[in-house]
Parts: C-alpha cells; sequence; structure tokens
C-alpha cells in the first residue's frame, strides 16, 4: 500500500508541475523515479520513452500508466494515472465555469485577439520543429506534402474528411513499404 | 444523449492521437468544431489556456468540453474517455506484449504515421493562418484580411528570431503568451 500511495502523491504532483506537455514531464520523472527513487533502471526508463511516444494518447498518461505498473501492478497504474489527471481537472473545471465571464470582460477580449495569433504561431513552431527532426527520404517527403496537400484542399473546398483516414492510410502506406521490401529481399534470394 | 456522445468523441481522440503535445491538434479541433462544441477563436483561446495550465492538451480540452456542454458529469466521462484508451493499451503493452515495439510491423506502421502527424500539425497551422489571418474560411467566401492580426503575427515570428539568437534557445510558450495578450490589448484597444 505504501508504494501506491508514493505513487499517488508523486504523480498529483508531476501533473500539478508540467506545464508544456508530455516532454517537460520526461525529465521530471526521470528525476524523481530513475535518480532519486531508484525505483526504475535506466533503460527501462528510456523504454517507458518510446513506449509512451509511439502509442495513442498523451505521454503524460502513457507514463504514469506504466511506471505505476512496473512499480505497483494494476493498483500502481491506477492511482499513477488518476493521480496526473486530477491537477489538471480540477484546474480546467473551474476555469470552465468563470471563461466565458472572463472573454467578455473588454480588455481581456482585445488581449485575446493578440493569444489567438499566438496559438497560430506555436503550433506553426511545433510543427517545423517536428519537421527538422525528423529523417530526409523519399517515403517521408512523399506522405508529408500529400497530406498538407490534402488537408489544405479539403478546407478550401470545405469538404469534410478526417483526421483518422489519414493517419490509418498513412500507416497502411508505412506497412505496405516494408512487405515490398520484404518481398522483394526475398526474390532476390 | 450528450454524455455518450462527449465520451465516445474523446475515446476516439484518446485512441488515435499520435505524436504527443500537437500531436492531437487536428482530431481535436475537428472534433469540437463539426460538433458545434467551439467555434475555430474559442478553440485558440482554449489551446492558449491550456498551455497555461498544467496537463496534456487532449486532458485539458476533455475537461473543459465536458463541463460546458454537460457539467461535472459530462467533464468526468469526457476526460475518462480520453485517458481509457492510453491506460488499456499501456497496461498491454507492460503486462503482456512486453516486445511489441520490437515487431517490424508496429514499427512500419509508426513510420508512416510520424510523417503524417507532423503533416496534420503543419496543414492544422497552416488552416488557422489563412482563416484568423486572412479571413479565409473556404472557396464559398470572399478574402478579408485583417492587418492587425497579420501585424501581430510577424511580430511573434521576428521576436522568436530575436530571442533564439541572443539567448540560443526558443522563447517559452507562456511568454509569448503573455507578450501577444499585452500586443492585443496595444492593438485593439486604439
Amino acid at each position: 500500500m505504501r508504494k501506491e500511495w508514493t505513487l499517488f502523491l508523486t504523480f498529483l504532483k508531476i501533473g500539478a508541475f508540467t506545464f508544456g506537455g508530455g516532454y517537460a514531464m520526461i525529465a521530471l520523472l526521470e528525476n524523481e523515479f530513475v535518480e532519486r527513487k531508484k525505483w526504475i533502471e535506466k533503460d527501462d526508463f528510456l523504454n517507458m520513452v518510446a513506449i509512451a511516444e509511439s502509442t495513442p494518447g498523451p505521454v503524460a498518461i502513457n507514463s504514469a500508466t506504466y511506471i505505476g505498473y512496473k512499480i505497483a501492478g494494476l493498483f500502481g497504474a491506477a492511482a499513477a494515472t488518476v493521480a496526473v489527471c486530477i491537477p489538471s481537472f480540477t484546474v480546467i473545471f473551474c476555469i470552465s465555469l468563470f471563461f466565458d465571464q472572463f472573454l467578455s470582460l473588454t480588455w481581456v477580449s482585445r488581449a485575446f485577439r493578440g493569444i489567438q495569433v499566438c496559438v497560430i504561431y506555436l503550433i506553426s513552431f511545433a510543427g517545423l520543429k517536428m519537421l527538422k527532426s525528423i529523417k530526409r527520404n523519399a517515403f517521408n517527403t512523399v506522405i508529408l506534402l500529400s497530406v498538407i496537400v490534402a488537408m489544405l484542399a479539403c478546407t478550401v473546398f470545405a469538404v469534410s474528411f478526417s483526421s483518422v483516414y489519414y493517419i490509418l492510410i498513412c500507416g497502411t502506406a508505412g506497412l505496405a513499404i516494408f512487405f515490398l521490401k520484404k518481398l522483394r529481399k526475398g526474390n532476390d534470394n | 444523449m450528450i454524455y455518450l456522445k462527449l465520451f465516445l468523441n474523446f475515446l476516439m481522440i484518446g485512441a488515435l492521437s499520435f505524436g504527443g503535445g500537437y500531436g492531437m491538434v487536428s482530431l481535436v479541433r475537428e472534433t469540437v468544431i463539426s460538433n458545434g462544441w467551439l467555434t475555430e477563436n474559442e478553440f485558440l483561446n482554449f489551446i492558449a489556456v491550456s498551455e497555461s495550465t498544467p496537463g496534456p492538451l487532449a486532458v485539458n480540452m476533455a475537461t473543459f468540453i465536458g463541463s460546458t456542454q454537460g457539467g461535472i458529469l459530462g467533464s468526468f466521462l469526457a476526460t475518462l474517455g480520453v485517458v481509457l484508451p492510453s491506460f488499456i493499451i499501456i497496461l498491454l503493452i507492460a503486462a503482456v506484449l512486453k516486445n511489441l515495439m520490437k515487431y517490424a510491423g508496429v514499427n512500419a506502421f509508426l513510420s508512416g504515421v510520424r510523417p503524417c502527424v507532423i503533416a496534420m500539425i503543419l496543414a492544422t497551422a497552416i488552416g488557422m493562418a489563412i482563416s484568423t489571418l486572412l479571413g479565409f474560411a473556404n472557396i464559398h467566401s470572399a478574402l478579408a484580411p485583417d492587418p492587425k492580426s497579420i501585424l501581430v503575427f510577424a511580430i511573434l515570428w521576428l521576436t522568436h528570431f530575436g530571442y533564439k539568437r541572443i539567448k540560443k534557445t526558443a522563447p517559452s510558450p507562456i511568454i509569448m503568451i503573455l507578450f501577444s495578450a499585452a500586443l492585443g490589448m496595444l492593438l485593439w484597444g486604439v
């Protein structure tokens, strides 16, 4: 029981102080569980980061579930996951009750005209940063360009086509290329 | 039945949003706008709130939309929906499929998803820019550029590059949000 309680409190703390999404949290988690408490080995932690980034869902939730399970099984996973959600749930729930009134103040609504533009800058910057980190090869370039063109065309011509399909189509394309390569290798032998 | 709708929509976001951070922005945007839960401007406002408070965008969005559409119960169900897929998938990997990441097929699938997510973030940013800065919604509407917004956008990018040149690192999102708030009060106040 003690481990579950410590997990709960630690993830509550981490949930309350991770501004700016999951990546800021990875460093905090490493400091807490690998260096200070020594509950997880460095290799296992790096493995966890790779899994949390490649599976769907927010990185914060994925890492909480994984670390919770590794340390204290199913109950630990539940304790860590619930704890990491509590701070943002509470804060956002309170904001949701007053947000409209807050925005109806003249100065606030003016400030938000500027902030809306800032969010577009933030998303562009995040996308460009990820673009820099990806390998430059023909497959990635084709996927990148076709998805951007298709999405913008859908916006311009007011056609609705869910992002879900882009993800599934591109994943399938990745699989298809992989099997084609395998097939070609098989034929060579 | 709003509760079921909230739960299922956010369940889908939780199950299909790859890439962390803004990886989920296009799916979340589509969901909340097509359901009429938020307008484009309200969506941008909320992202700023989410950036300035702790927690991932998808979870924050679920709590917020849940609360405004269905009170505390809606808020709880939407948040549960967005978290549940992660919880189940990670438990499966940690307990049963320990080597999932080593299967070549899984990596092949992800190798297609990765560039797709980046493209979706960029296309969302471009889409938001043409609708907010240029006032262009779709082919059926006229162009209505907003000079003040375009000016703010230019100032933010110039500040970004200036800051990066001096400090060697990008400015923090919160500082940029505060700066843009000041610009907004100044430009739209006069």
